[in-house]
């Protein structure tokens, strides 16, 4: 193994990634020492009379490259399958605009309207809604919007997809009939056609503009020509309402200035009522200012959601008691990592210790029990302790027989944390003794015999000189074990039950089970938050340079 | 010398054995007796349990077999930390996770000594090994010489009456190397402790210590002040490893109390000192010093046996010419002689004579 920041002895030929490093790392350890008060006699030349840190610079740089072409295709290959994943995950989470995309009439009419004001929208919003529903109706979107909107508030799921069945069902013939009464020409799609690529008519009637092209659009996609399929209700009710509002002036064709000439007298409906008669609860406040809450492109609204919070329509708020969770996933995860890192530092110096201590022949053929866990599968080491720790198992069974136990009283350690944390010390302990082990290999015997020498016990010794030896070996297996263990899944969905489970196992849940990606990837990425906090808080205070991995 | 009688010895081995497999011992019957003050060098070849010798005085390794007594006491129960005794290593061990200051200061806090006394003793140490200024810096940002000073009053500092010293100088260049020969004793004389210095260059050993302990093959071979074990080595061994030395072999013909006559290989006959001889008729190998070798017939004793020799090549060496001679079937025969403005230069293919006092001839075992 090499250390993290190695400083041993280059002896290839071939230029690595790390002879640039260490050439620029020399460089500019060079240049710190000529900096304060260098020579004053101008800068120093090279043989060929350019600045000497010119031409340093441009060998430094082929270096570079040639260090850069080396590394070149594990840089693709990361950056394909690790770091882009890694970005689209960040995005996911704060990324909102599938409300804007399937309700677009309705979020532009809700801007006007108060959430606080503690009544539903007036009814242009209503017509909004019945509109986009209309569409996202027909493409199916309506339930997807549904399941989103029920994160934030639940029921709206369910009123969606009620409503979706109904919104074809709605009283607007009424306007069919009655337009189609003043001109039958209006029941002919061909008319719409025509009527549709007059810019006048699009200015004219605006809403109906709107309707019409994702009517099309809509059609388009499903392979049918709009000059073909009957006109649908809903583009008769937009007909209406935009000469409503704007009496058709400026309309290119006599058949508007007609029909806006008629619709005063037009019998109406009212589609709050229509809403209502669906679902009543297109009546709570609540609900329209949910849509409104989250009607923006991105939202805090998932992490809000991973740290038990939630955004309302009266801004943000505590989840219920009963639903907060994460926090305490959360809290847990880093609890049970830091004791598993804690077991395995426990369990794992002193093997380490022995291994380094031993004849390299021993020490090779003891390092095979360690890594021997390596080679079997990790879901049948997982399996094994189940089969270890569970009630009729054979420790209890042993403890029993051995009349420790009582038969009635069998313990309980697995299914719990006990259990995660005796299963997870032992999958990961190789983590621990490998750096643990090369870092001790390096400090030499002499030094405790030294200390000793001076005067030190044994116990003096170890502590005094040998172990401030190895806490760089330390150092490294902590931050190895620490940061698998916080985003292991396996084990603690095997082994963990209700209350050894990790944060890691409520992320898959949401990935896998309930779909709801965004919250999964907040939660990742406060997962890697934390990792990154923990990391710099671990440079902070014991270097990063510190860690040693051999 | 010093006297070595039971009583005032500081260190002592008595018929110390040991064994790290228990199949061969690396350190066979040694007996050993220092007074107190005295600078005693290990010297020997590589493997001839040097190391392990300082290991058992220091508590490190046990003797399989005998005693190790310091100041009249047994010390083979008594743990490492507990024997006060200083050391300083090839390696010189300073840890490097400390400071000088933290270094120097380690024995004086693991012997409770109050802080104000540990920072004069700390300072007081490293004044006397000339680098003060250098207490706030880490091991590692010190020179080898300068890492070996501090090695140096890291031993000392706590005041042992017993420093051990396993080859300190073999990292470093040959001047800086002199240089600390001659601060190392120096400083032992002054404090006047009790050092036992290991090494395998011989010039270090003679020039260093009171005695000189030859190892060979887990035995001391000899003990002796420098000026005797060159001048009077006890057998081959000694008289191989130590200096420059010529060999020839050959059958004791005649032995009487100060004189042997031996009969070389091609039937010449000289005569020789008896040192490691028994009898009439036992092989032997003659050592005679390079420098005591002469070839002017006017500077040899009357009556002296002669040998007839073949200059082979001259090498001019500034103060001293240095040539080898065919002698008796033996090619690298090399007689010394100081660069005067008397002094013959000998060409090669000339035919001489050459001849020595009897004393200086030591007829020693084959
Ligand atoms: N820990 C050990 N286990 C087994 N054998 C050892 C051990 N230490 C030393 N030996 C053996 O004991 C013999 C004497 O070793 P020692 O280190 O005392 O030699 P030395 O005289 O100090 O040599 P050097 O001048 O090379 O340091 C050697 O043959 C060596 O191989
Ligand atoms: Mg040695």
């Amino acid at each position: 193994m090499s250390d993290l920041k190695s400083t041993g002895p280059q002896t290839a030929d071939a230029p690595t990634p790390e002879d640039a490093l260490h050439e620029a790392a020399a460089y500019a350890a060079r240049e710190q020492v000529h900096a304060p008060g260098g020579p004053a006699d101008g800068p120093v030349l090279a043989a060929d009379g350019t600045p000497l840190k010119r031409s340093l610079n441009r060998a430094l740089r082929r270096q570079k490259m040639r260090a850069l072409a080396l590394i070149a295709p594990l840089l693709i290959f990361v950056l394909l399958t690790f770091i882009a994943p890694i970005a689209d995950m960040l995005f996911r989470s704060v990324e909102n605009q599938i409300v804007s995309e399937t309700l677009p009439e309705t979020v532009v009419a809700l801007a006007d309207w108060d959430s606080e004001a503690g009544a539903p929208p007036a009814e242009p919003v209503f017509a909004a809604l019945y509109v986009d529903l209309f569409f996202a109706e027909a493409q199916k979107l309506h339930t997807r919007l549904g399941t989103r909107l029920n994160y934030e508030k639940t029921g709206v799921s369910s009123l969606f997809r009620k409503t979706g069945r109904r919104v074809g069902r709605f009283d607007t013939d009424t306007y069919t009939d009655q337009i189609t009464a003043l001109d039958p020409g209006w029941a002919e799609p061909a008319t719409w056609v025509a009527m549709m690529q007059n810019n006048g008519n699009r200015a004219a009637l605006p809403l109906t503009a709107r309707a019409w092209d994702r009517w099309t659009a809509y059609l388009a996609s499903e392979g049918d020509d709009p000059a073909k399929e009957d006109i649908e209700d809903v583009l008769f009710t937009t007909l209406y309402l935009d000469l409503v509002a704007t009496g058709g002036s400026g309309a290119a064709d006599a058949r508007i200035a007609q029909a806006a000439a008629a619709v005063g007298g037009f019998e109406t409906v009212t589609l709050s009522e229509q809403f209502a008669a669906a679902d009543k609860d297109w009546l709570d406040p609540e609900v329209w200012g949910t849509i409104k809450a989250f009607a923006p492109n991105y939202t805090a609204g998932y992490f809000l959601n991973s740290v038990d919070m939630q955004k309302t329509p009266h801004g943000i708020e505590a989840r219920p008691e009963n639903q907060q969770i994460y926090m305490m996933l959360f809290k847990r995860t880093i609890f049970m990592s830091i004791m598993i890192t804690l077991s395995c530092i426990l369990l794992g110096y002193p093997v380490a210790w022995i291994l380094a201590n031993l004849p390299t022949r021993t020490a090779n053929l003891l390092m095979i029990l360690v890594l021997l866990p390596f080679w079997t599968s990790l879901l049948v080491r997982t399996s094994a302790w189940k089969v270890m720790l569970q009630q009729q198992g054979v420790i209890n069974d042993t403890l029993v027989w051995l009349g420790i136990v009582a038969d009635d009283s069998r313990l309980v350690m697995i299914n719990n944390q006990f259990g995660t944390i005796v299963a997870m010390t032992h999958i990961l302990l190789p983590f621990m003794i490998l750096p643990l082990y090369s870092v001790m290999q390096t400090i030499q015997p002499t030094y405790l015999r030294a200390a000793k020498s001076l005067g030190a016990t044994n116990w003096t010794a170890f502590w005094r000189v040998y172990f401030p030896q190895s806490v760089p070996g330390i150092g490294a297996g902590s931050i190895l074990v620490f940061i698998l263990s916080i985003g292991y899944y396996i084990t603690p969905e095997i082994v963990g039950g209700t209350t050894g489970t990790f944060i890691s196992n409520r992320i898959a849940y949401h990935i896998s089970s309930s779909l709801n990606w965004g919250l999964a990837a907040a939660l990742g990425s406060i997962l890697l938050a934390v990792v990154m906090l923990l990391y710099w808080v671990y440079d902070k205070i014991v270097g990063i340079d510190n860690v040693k991995l051999g | 010398m010093a006297d070595t009688s039971s009583n005032d010895a500081f260190v002592e081995f008595e018929r110390v054995q040991k064994s790290y497999d228990g199949e061969t011992l690396v350190v066979k019957d040694l007996n050993l007796k220092m007074p107190k003050g005295e600078f005693l060098t290990m010297l020997g070849p590589s493997g001839s349990g040097k190391t392990t010798c300082l290991m058992m005085l220091a508590g490190f390794e046990t003797a399989t077999h005998g005693e190790i007594k310091l100041d009249g006491r047994p010390i083979n129960n008594i743990p490492p930390h507990k024997r006060g005794i200083g050391m300083v290593f090839q390696n010189y061990a300073l840890f490097p996770h400390m400071t000088i200051n933290e270094n120097l200061s380690f024995p004086l806090e693991v012997r409770k000594i109050g802080k104000s006394d540990r920072e004069a003793k700390v300072k007081r140490a490293l004044d006397m090994v000339e680098m003060g200024d250098f207490g706030g810096r880490r091991p590692a940002q010190l020179s080898g010489g300068q890492q070996q000073r501090i090695a140096l009053a890291r031993a000392l500092v706590f005041e042992p009456e017993l420093v051990l010293m396993d080859e300190p100088l073999g990292a470093l260049d040959k001047q800086l190397r002199e240089k600390m020969q001659f601060e190392i004793t120096d400083l032992a004389h002054r404090l006047g402790i009790t050092v036992v210095y290991v090494t395998h260059d011989q010039t270090e050993a003679l020039t260093m210590s009171d005695r000189v302990a030859v190892f060979d093959d887990g035995r001391i071979q000899q003990i002796a002040p420098p000026d005797e074990l060159y001048e009077s080595p006890q057998n081959s061994f000694v008289a191989q490893f130590i200096g420059e030395n010529n060999t020839l072999e050959g059958t004791v013909k005649e032995l009487s109390e100060n004189l042997a006559l031996v009969e070389l290989d091609d039937g010449e006959v000289i005569d020789c000192m008896p040192v490691n001889v028994n009898k009439v008729g036992d092989r032997t190998k003659v050592s005679i010093r390079p420098e005591r070798v002469e070839f002017q017939k006017d500077r040899l004793q009357e009556g002296a046996h002669l040998l007839k020799a073949t200059v082979k090549e001259f090498i001019y060496m500034g103060d001293v010419f240095r040539t080898r001679l065919s002698v008796a079937g033996n090619d690298d025969f090399i007689i010394k002689s100081r660069n005067a403005p008397d002094q013959v230069r000998l060409k090669p293919g000339e035919q001489i004579e050459i001849g020595w006092l009897p004393q200086d001839c030591r007829a020693l075992d084959a």
